[in-house]
């Protein structure tokens, strides 16, 4: 797939919920080419920060930056064709199959006058083939487990061929070896050169597959970098009210906590 | 997306019902109001036949037939349409308060003593429309997807009130209430080809604005966010199939009275025959529309002949048990 790099950011970006501000004039960069995570508590402004990176929630005041544009002047259709996301609640009317799925991800690229074509159908096979689900292509979304219908959704997103993926927790509701086959299929986007961004809850799992952490606190930027340079004892207990230690997988050389314990 | 085989499936149905169609129109003509009988009526069709028999044949029973497909159409695509973009199996016109409120709207106007063709079809999609943000807007719409029946309690409800109100209104006035308790059932018997030409240039604008729609609101399918993702915008579309419901109901009403379970069963039908897509089920909706309405008005005239029943009754007989069927389901389909 053709994937220019490109770049996202937001400069004194904020974003409210009936003018209670979510996201208060926050600067974020997604390096391009790379896997970000946003992490922190719950209620932070995470997932409303992602919306905001997708336009779906207005700022209130501040600019997103798609490769030095403002996005708000971006027409819909445009936007849809570099900046592709998957919001949490994504649900399928029953007996939607696999590659009818991925053939909505080709919409913003149809036309009134340009229907389905041979390339539309080209570039959903090279979706079922990124996320290894061609022998499931026939197969409705229902009948699948919880990781191959979360394959399936990032599917629909590769088929929009953007080069900047935003994933809203795509890992929420599967267990670990689920997980580990959504970050896997993360990872490979990533290594074709697509700058993908995720919200995750779970920091652990965030420091093992992302390149590059926005930890965020009460709607502020708290850290951010790599997360063997940015996790530390001291932004975990500001995150998380949790006191750990801090040790590096041996294999990955990834921060890993143990020895959690609150904090009253 | 469509694989080949799906395509040819899909023909093949699309052939089949369309066959089956035009035997239920020629079914409507053989058989009806007047007193002639099949093969006087077949004789018309083969081009000679006396003229008593082409009036009826022609004139009588040809419109009536034209006027079923129009409303059977109308009613099928507008559920098809309701139920999409409120994500609920169970969202359809006649239940939700539409075709009450395009009554309701049509009887103040004929007690206020209009009869214009035209005027009573804008004032019956004006109702149609009222009708439907009433509702939408007491169930609140966006937070429905996960319980369908609240929508249809909303409906009844409101369906309860402005019934009630339009039987009130005949109280006052006992001239137009005859002309009301007629029309108020939901009846094809009657019907002029002048009574349909009043309301397809809005069936027209209903049927290309559903043509624009059609993909975003099938990715609405999917989520709102989702959508907005692909590039469209939810609230405008939205907006857009309220209004071409209106448009449909309203046109439908106007002319036949309101229908039930129509809106209901067909695109029921549809989705089981065509899947979950709407911009696949809809082209059903437009063959299985008109089928369904047509069978059940050939049924009303020959269940109690000489005498008819009202179209609206035998719709909600074959309606009703789809729609327990629906909702007993341990888990509602979802859209």
């Amino acid at each position: 797939m053709n994937v220019a790099a490109c770049s996202l950011e937001a400069r004194e970006l904020t974003l409210a919920h009936d003018r209670t501000p979510v996201v208060v004039d926050l600067d974020v960069r997604l390096p391009a080419g790379q896997v970000t995570a946003i992490v922190g508590p719950n209620g932070c402004g995470k997932s409303t920060l992602l919306a905001g990176l997708a336009r779906l929630h207005s700022p209130q005041s501040g600019h997103v930056l798609l490769d030095g544009n403002d996005i708000v002047r971006l027409p819909a259709r445009e936007l849809a064709r570099r900046l592709a996301l998957l919001p949490q609640e994504a649900r399928a009317p029953e007996g939607l199959t696999v590659a009818e799925l991925i053939g909505f991800g080709r919409q913003p690229h149809q036309s009134w006058l340009r229907q389905w074509s041979a390339e539309d159908r080209r570039v959903v096979d090279e979706a079922l083939a990124a996320a290894d689900l061609h022998a499931l292509a026939d197969r409705p979304l229902e009948s699948l487990s919880g990781g191959q219908r979360q394959r399936a959704w990032i599917a629909m997103i590769i088929a929009q061929q953007t080069s900047l993926l935003l994933l809203d927790e795509p890992t929420s509701a599967l267990d670990l070896g689920h997980q580990l086959e959504v970050f896997e299929l993360v990872r490979h986007l990533a290594d074709e050169g697509r700058t993908l961004a995720m919200v995750l809850h779970d920091l652990p799992i965030a420091c093992r597959y992302a390149d590059h952490l926005v930890a965020m606190r009460e709607g502020r930027v708290v850290a951010a970098g790599p997360p063997g340079e940015v996790v530390t004892r001291e932004l975990v207990r500001e995150l998380y009210g949790v006191d750990c230690v801090l040790m590096h997988d041996p294999q990955s050389g990834a921060p890993i906590l143990t020895g959690l314990r609150r904090i009253r | 997306m469509i694989a080949s085989a799906e395509r040819r499936r899909l023909a093949g149905q699309g052939l089949t019902l369309a066959g089956l169609l035009l035997l239920a129109c020629l079914a409507s003509l053989l058989w009806g109001a007047g007193d002639v009988g099949a093969e006087r009526a077949l004789a018309v069709l083969a081009g000679h036949g006396d003229e008593e028999a082409r009036f009826v044949v022609g004139t009588l029973r040809g419109s009536r037939t034209l006027v079923g497909l129009a409303v059977g159409m109308a009613l099928g695509v507008a559920g098809a349409l309701l139920q999409a973009v409120s994500r609920n199996p169970l969202a359809e016109p006649g239940l939700l308060g539409v075709s009450a409120g395009a009554a309701f709207a049509v009887a103040i106007a004929l007690l206020l003593g209009t009869s214009a063709a035209t005027l009573r079809v804008g004032v019956a999609q004006l109702g149609a429309l009222l009708g439907c943000l009433c509702v939408l807007g007491v169930a609140r719409f966006r937070g429905l997807g996960n319980d369908p029946v609240r929508l249809v309690l909303a409906g009844a409800a409101f369906t309860g009130l402005l019934s009630a109100l339009t039987t009130l209104l005949l109280l006052f006035d006992q001239r137009a209430a005859d002309e009301i308790r007629f029309w108020v059932v939901g009846s094809l018997s009657g019907r002029r080809l002048e009574d349909l030409l009043a309301v397809l240039p809005s069936l027209a604008v209903a049927a290309a604005i559903t043509l624009v729609i059609a993909r975003p609101l099938a990715a609405l399918a999917l989520g709102e966010r989702l959508a907005a993702g692909l590039g469209h915008h939810p609230g405008r579309v939205r907006l857009l199939v309220i209004l071409v419901v209106a448009l449909l109901v309203g046109g439908a009403t106007a002319i036949a009275g309101p229908i039930a379970f129509v809106g209901l069963v067909v695109p029921f039908a549809a989705r089981a025959l065509a899947g979950p897509d709407i911009r696949r089920s809809l082209w059903l909706c437009l063959l299985l529309g008109p089928l369904m309405v047509i069978i059940a008005d050939v049924i009303s005239r020959r269940l109690v002949a000489p005498s008819e029943l009202p179209l609206g009754v035998l719709t909600a007989l074959c309606g009703a048990p789809v729609l327990i069927a629906v909702v007993r389901r341990r888990r509602l389909p979802m859209l």
